[in-house]
């Protein structure tokens, strides 16, 4: 089995697409190869493709929650994007609501709402957050 | 209650967890569980074989197909360990409780998506943890 998924840059996002079963030691490796390529690249946004995730469990979802935490340490914002209509329902009855994840339909309304953010932040304004 | 077909899987490390949720999808499949049918079990089947292997220290998983009548078919799902064992189960089946480092969803979780659900444990003899869905 594989052992490591490929972040692809594009200008100031990085691009993630889950292409296989994630084991749990995929899913970790996912999360730390991320917060280094984030502060490598000075990454401003990650979007996450899930569209071929037959199943997110409890695992896979407390790394997406990690991901999406830590990126907004680092200032960055994260999307996930194309969970299948199977996999949201059975999430909410297993309890996992994903607090804090902003997800989108497929990776172009994806990159469209991560370009909101990013051109959102203004630069001199206060931190309010 | 006839069961029609029957299998076991060891649950040692991560590719065995995978191993597991795969050959329960196709089980399921060939069930004609609906595709949510389906993601429901395979989902439960993960948050199982993972306690398994996290907390029980590895053991095993039984699939076994089950029809009533002609018509109701199930899929049941044994997880069996020789680990620790679980000292207060209704502790253990809180929303939220956790000795690890996860969310203390898995077996929550994993009874709200089976029809039925049957745990046994013993400390210092194992787990025992048994689900069906049926369709
Ligand atoms: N097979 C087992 N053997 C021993 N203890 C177990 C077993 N399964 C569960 N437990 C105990 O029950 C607790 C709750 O399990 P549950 O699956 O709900 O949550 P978790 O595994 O801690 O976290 P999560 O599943 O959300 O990642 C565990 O933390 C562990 O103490
Ligand atoms: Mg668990």
């Amino acid at each position: 089995m594989a052992d490591r998924i490929p972040i692809l840059r594009m200008g100031d996002c990085l691009l993630v697409s889950v292409q296989v079963e994630m084991h749990d030691q995929l899913a970790l490796t996912l999360q730390n190869d991320l917060t280094e390529k984030i502060v490598a690249a000075r990454a401003k946004g990650v979007l996450i493709d899930i569209s071929v995730l037959e199943m997110v469990d409890s695992f896979i979802g407390r790394m997406l929650g990690n991901i999406a935490s830590m990126s907004k340490v680092l200032d960055a914002e994260t999307v996930v994007v194309g969970m299948q209509p199977a996999v949201a329902i059975t999430l909410v009855e297993l309890g996992m609501e994903l607090p804090g994840i902003r997800t989108a339909l497929d990776v172009e309304s994806g990159m469209e709402l991560i370009r909101e953010l990013i051109d959102g932040q203004d630069p001199d304004a206060d931190d309010q957050d | 209650m006839p069961t029609i077909k029957t299998d076991a899987l060891p649950i040692r490390s991560d590719e065995d967890v995978v191993r597991v949720r795969q050959k329960v999808r196709q089980w399921a499949t060939e069930l004609s569980f609906s595709l949510v049918e389906q993601t429901k079990v395979v989902t439960a089947a993960s948050e199982l074989a993972r306690n398994t292997l996290v907390h029980g220290g590895g053991g095993e998983v039984t699939l076994e197909t089950l029809a009533e009548g002609t018509k109701r078919k199930g899929l049941r799902l044994t997880f069996q360990d020789r680990g620790p064992g679980i000292p207060n189960i209704e502790r253990a089946m809180t929303e939220g409780y956790t000795t690890g480092d996860g969310l203390g969803l898995g077996l929550s979780g994993a009874r709200r998506l089976s029809s039925e659900f049957d745990i046994h444990s013993e400390v210092g003899v194992g787990t025992s943890v048994t689900i069906t869905r049926w369709k």
